[in-house]
């Protein structure tokens, strides 16, 4: 149980304890500390109900101007941490106000509450859910108790799933080898993965990228959305070979942007970094790619939530050849989560 | 410098293998299956270096890949604990790196196939496919390797689960071969990466490395289900398209050497145009004779261990296919060496003998084949090719073990010819000591051609070949010796063909200059005088006057001989003139025996100077006219007389004391009765002893030390008289010997004899003949009286 202690002693001690607390499922959660913390977990639009006690301290008695329990949903930026911005909240009256001599037990109930983001701790944003119990006191300061939960939600199968077909030449752009690495495919395709995202799969997606004579590839992956249990596959086709190419990894990067605007800010992290292939290929080697998820720490892809925060989900196929230099290619996947699954 | 560098790599790599592997084990003893996964992905991570040599590499791999074994218990330990195994699939699949996870994949792929939850092709075709993530040559090689080997075991037993399931095992083939090809392909591009100048060591490492590609051959040579057909349809044409498209000499060597030594015989025999097919399609550089020809010795030595294959042979008409394979390749390659072609031929000559030894015209065709393809270079100067012609033609010798055989073969002359002189000899006299050795009759005029026209470069002198003086005399001799002894092995019992066989002997022989007719003229000789007297000794002359007669072969000798005696050979001539005299008094025909007398009188009389020749020659003249019967008393007094006369002129006195009383034996002949002329023996020995006396004064005179020598000419006087007194010569009389004891005892006591042994014998000759007691002789000995006896 998760104990907030005022800078007084307190003069009693607040559980909250969920109905059916014994046989939900509990996730891990990364508490700021860093320490790893089990919650319950629900989904939207389930009933959150149990108790709150009260257990003064040895005798003493509690008076209060009222007892309640709020249902919050928050979303927490870090570079404004404190200030949560509530978009979901619940009040439950459990007490007039008066006095508490012993132990008390006030059930709750919220039902079928809509909690339609997800729990989300990234980097510069957080997403949570909890349980709140104030004991409002007047001269001596409110007693506050919180309860944590993790809420996530599942999508249904997307409809429409086309594979990511790209074929790509990459090469280096004349005399500025340099400015080639360092902004790789600035010639931004004309289709974007969003356009394919947002207008499906009637597209066969071929593009054209660079400058020719030296790295032509052709990959493929089978699918454009995953559910976090999924398994990526597909293939890299090499047409053209001209660099001595080291190796190939497939990472997985998240792109995080929070705030709006002038003010928008971007974090990207890379969660797993897949070697897909060792040695150099000649042309006409079709690599095959099978990148399972289970093992990382993902999250579904979240699109403008509330209005404060995105999250964002890339394929990066990487190439470094002999002397370091990578070339790249991101597309972007859609992560969702599957109703089937265990967690 | 570098190879310190290779150790040290290995050996901190060899440590950080060991390290994990102990961990892991730990792991796997603790049931601890993520450290397991984990410690042994780690380990794996050690083969991802590049830094070492194939052979060091090698040596890491065994390392890991021992210690894989253990890791591969475990998962089948963790699958009868209830793990489920697709999950532990998966499981491994989550290693970042790809070479340790498939490293893992192979490993837990191998227990999974074995578990049978699954069916095994989709197992296999999923762990070569994910194979293919690893490119790089070396690490993809052993990798491959590694999945060859742990799933090695596991093939058959697809096959065996569902008996005669054919698309099972279709499927494992399907597998070995994929694995083949993507393992070809890595090894091949081995070759092309990299700096130029470290080409050769590459080439060196890549040999080191052939056994890994061709370890999948043997794996398919020992699969179950491939039988004659999945071979033929599938199993080859795939392994030969990676062998041709490959374009790589180093693997096309080794790879077709691979095909031909690991599929059975009779594979190979009845897919033998497909195999054959590809050759021409090979590299220009590929060694194509010595895959060539190890398919050719295969399929020998199938032919010699199985009698019953022999038929296959015949069926699949594997001789044409060979040749007409070995055409192709010849054509293909311009730049074939002429040594590279002769071995192709040889190996199918080889194979031809054995597989079918009776088909001659086959071998014909071999020869033929060889030679179409010589004419196009000419002569061979190269000593390789010219080896190889030798042993190419020694092949037919040593399987047939009968020349005579070997003349029915047309081309076989044909391919002499590319020989150089030297080769061509020394073939020739490979071909006679066959002859030789296995005692050949030839016994036909028209082999007798054939023969000589292999042989001819012993023969005579090749054209515009001027190099006999650098020839070696003792060789030279050697060589002709040989072709003097083959003379004696053309032979025939038929008197009518032996006559020809002569003819063309002498035409053949006669081409062969001054040097060599004094050797090779004898034997022809002696050959025809062995003929005629065999024809005096038969029935005579069944055919009357054709060209066999005893007389026209006489005629033809004489002819020969008297070309020897131009060849400045005159002694050897006249020796043979006597020989032929000889035989032409056993046929009785007088006149040749009277002009072979006379060439050889001629001889003796113009060519014959050196006084030593002289008295030998004359030796021989008087021996053989001694036995000559045929004469007539003219004819025999003019040449008897003659004699005399040439001995009367000798140069030194005891060679002409000596000569004139064996001139006395032409007086006296065995048999001849009319031929005793007592008087004029004592005459002829009289004269001896008067040139006897002539030495003896001159021995006085100078007092010298041949003093004995004239003496010695005494006692072979009474020799003489007593050899006449003992064939009963009435002219020979007591007296006269005993004279020329007395006179020998004389000439002894006044010089000291060195003749005394010679003079005691003869004495006590004749003491032992006078007391005989049979009568006869020691009658005419009683008539000698002498002091000494008493």
């Amino acid at each position: 149980m998760n104990y907030l202690r005022g800078a007084f002693k307190p003069a009693c001690n607040i559980s909250i304890t969920f109905t059916d607390g014994k046989n939900r499922k509990q996730v891990p959660v990364k508490k700021d500390n860093g320490q790893m913390v089990m919650n319950p977990l629900f989904h939207s639009q389930e009933t959150i109900a149990g108790k709150v006690c009260i257990e003064p301290y040895q005798g003493k008695k509690v008076e209060h101007n009222g007892v309640k329990v709020e249902l919050l949903g928050q979303i927490e930026m870090y570079f404004d941490r404190g200030n949560f911005y509530d978009f979901t909240s619940l009040v439950r009256e459990l007490d007039v106000p008066g006095e508490i001599y012993e132990n008390k037990a006030y059930p709750f109930e919220f039902p079928t509450v809509e909690m339609p983001y997800e729990t989300y701790n990234g980097v510069n944003v957080r997403l949570r859910y909890v349980l709140k119990v104030t004991v409002t006191r007047g001269y001596a300061g409110s007693i506050v108790e919180y309860q944590d939960f993790v809420v996530r939600n599942y999508s249904p199968l997307p409809p429409i799933n086309n594979s990511i077909k790209v074929r790509s030449k990459l090469s280096q752009f004349p005399g500025s080898l340099s400015l080639f690495i360092l902004n790789p495919f600035a010639l931004k395709p004309l289709l974007a993965s969003d356009m394919l995202n947002s207008f499906g799969p009637l597209l066969d997606v071929q593009m054209e990228v660079g400058i020719e004579d030296c790295l032509h590839i052709e990959f493929e992956y089978n699918k454009s959305k995953y559910h976090l249990k999924d398994v990526i596959l597909g293939k890299v086709y090499f047409l053209l070979v001209r660099i001595k190419i080291k190796n190939m990894d497939l990472e997985i990067r998240r792109r995080e942007s929070t705030g709006a605007g002038a003010n928008t800010h971007v974090e990207t992290e890379t969660l797993a970094k897949f070697e897909l292939m060792d040695g150099a290929p000649v042309r006409g080697e079709s690599i095959p790619v099978r990148l399972f998820l289970t093992p990382y720490d993902l999250t579904p892809t979240h699109k403008n939530i509330n209005n404060k925060f995105s999250v964002k989900y890339y394929l990066n196929l990487v190439l470094v050849d002999e002397e370091d230099r990578r070339y790249f290619k991101q597309q972007e996947i859609t992560l969702y989560r599957l109703k089937d699954e265990s967690s | 410098m570098i190879a310190d560098d290779d150790e040290k790599w290995l050996a901190a790599a060899t440590a950080a293998v060991k390290q994990n592997a102990f961990y892991m084990q730990r792991a796997i003893d603790s049931n601890n299956l993520k450290d397991a996964l984990k410690f042994s992905a780690q380990m794996l991570g050690e083969l991802r270096t590049s830094k070492l040599s194939p052979h060091k590499y090698y040596e890491l791999y065994i390392r890991a890949s021992d210690e894989l074994r253990s890791l591969e218990m475990f998962f089948r330990d963790e699958t009868a604990r209830g793990c489920s195994i697709a999950e532990l699939y998966e499981l491994v699949q989550h290693a970042g790196n790809i070479l340790p996870r498939l490293y893992l994949l192979c490993t837990i792929g191998s227990v999974y196939i074995k578990s049978k939850d699954v069916a095994a092709k989709d197992i296999l075709k999923d762990l070569v496919e994910m194979c293919r993530a690893v490119q790089h040559p070396l690490r993809g090689l052993f990798l491959r390797s590694y999945l060859a080997q742990v799933t090695r075991d596991k093939l058959p037993s697809i096959g065996s689960e569902l008996e005669g399931d054919t698309e099972t095992h279709m499927d494992a083939l399907e597998f070995v071969l994929q694995n083949f090809t993507e393992m070809n392909k890595l090894w091949v591009r081995m070759q092309h990466q990299g700096p130029t100048r470290e080409k050769e060591k590459r080439e060196k490492e890549r040999n080191e490395l052939r056994d890994l590609v061709g370890k999948n051959l043997h794996i398919l040579g020992q699969l179950e289900g491939v039988d004659l057909v999945v071979y033929r349809d599938t199993v080859l044409p795939r392994i030969l398209e990676q062998v041709v498209n490959c374009k790589d000499e180093l693997a096309q060597c080794y790879l077709m050497d691979c095909i031909i030594q690991v599929f059975p015989d009779d594979f190979h025999l009845q897919t033998l145009d497909v195999l054959l097919g590809a050759c021409p399609q090979l590299q220009p550089s590929v060694d194509i004779k010595t895959v060539l020809s190890g398919l050719m010795e295969r399929l020998s030595n199938y032919a010699a261990s199985s009698v019953e294959a022999l038929p296959n042979f015949l069926q699949v008409d594997a001789f044409s296919k060979l040749n007409h394979a070995i055409g192709k390749v010849v054509e293909a390659q311009v730049d074939l060496p002429a040594s590279s072609s002769v071995t192709l031929y040889l190996f199918l000559l080889k194979f031809t003998l054995h597989v079918h030894s009776d088909r001659l015209d086959y071998v014909d065709q071999v020869l033929g084949s060889c030679v179409s393809q010589l004419s196009a270079t000419g002569k061979l100067c190269d000593d390789k090719a010219s080896k190889q012609i030798v042993a190419f033609l020694s092949a037919p010798l040593e399987k047939f073990n009968d020349v005579v055989t070997i003349l029915k073969l047309t081309n076989y002359p044909r391919v002499m010819e590319y020989l150089d002189h030297d080769t061509n000899k020394a073939m020739a006299i490979i071909i006679i000591q066959s002859i030789l050795k296995n005692d050949t009759r030839i016994a036909t005029a028209d082999e007798v051609d054939a023969l000589f026209e292999l042989i001819k470069g012993l023969i005579k002198d090749f054209d515009g070949l001027t190099d006999n003086d650098e020839i070696d005399e003792e060789d030279f001799q050697e060589e002709q010796n040989s072709v003097a002894r083959l003379v004696h092995f053309l032979y025939n019992d038929d008197p009518e063909e032996m006559p020809k066989i002569i003819f063309r002997i002498r035409k053949h022989i006669l081409t062969g200059g001054p040097k060599r007719l004094p050797l090779t003229i004898p034997p022809l000789v002696f050959s025809a005088l062995k003929l005629i007297r065999r024809m005096r000794g038969g029935d005579e002359n069944p055919f009357g006057d054709d060209t066999s007669t005893p007389q026209k072969i006489l005629q033809l000798l004489t002819e020969t001989v008297e070309v020897l005696a131009d060849a400045s050979a005159s002694e050897l001539a006249l020796r043979l003139y006597l020989q032929c005299a000889q035989a032409a008094n056993d046929c009785e025909l007088e006149t040749v025996a009277y002009e072979f007398f006379t060439k050889a009188y001629l001889l003796y009389e113009e060519e014959i100077s050196d006084s030593k020749a002289q008295v030998t020659a004359l030796r021989l003249i008087i021996g053989t006219l001694q036995r000559m019967r045929v004469f007539n008393v003219e004819n025999r007094d003019i040449l008897t007389h003659k004699a005399t006369g040439y001995s009367a002129k000798l140069l030194k006195k005891p060679d002409q004391c000596r000569a004139v009383y064996e001139c006395a034996h032409l007086y006296w002949a065995e048999e001849g009765e009319n031929l005793k002329d007592g008087e004029r023996v004592v005459l002829c020995l009289k004269r001896a002893q008067k040139i006897a006396d002539a030495v003896q004064k001159m021995a006085n005179a100078s007092r010298g030390a041949s003093s004995t020598g004239s003496v010695s000419l005494y006692v072979e006087l009474l020799n003489k008289y007593l050899y006449f007194l003992e064939k009963g010569n009435p002219q020979v009389t007591g007296e006269t010997i005993q004279s020329l004891a007395e006179l020998i005892r004389s000439e002894t006591k006044k010089a000291e004899s060195g003749a005394g042994t010679f003079i005691t014998s003869t004495l006590r000759y004749m003491e032992f003949q006078r007391q005989q007691e049979d009568g006869g002789m020691s009658e005419k000995y009683q008539k000698i009286k002498m002091e000494w006896f008493e």
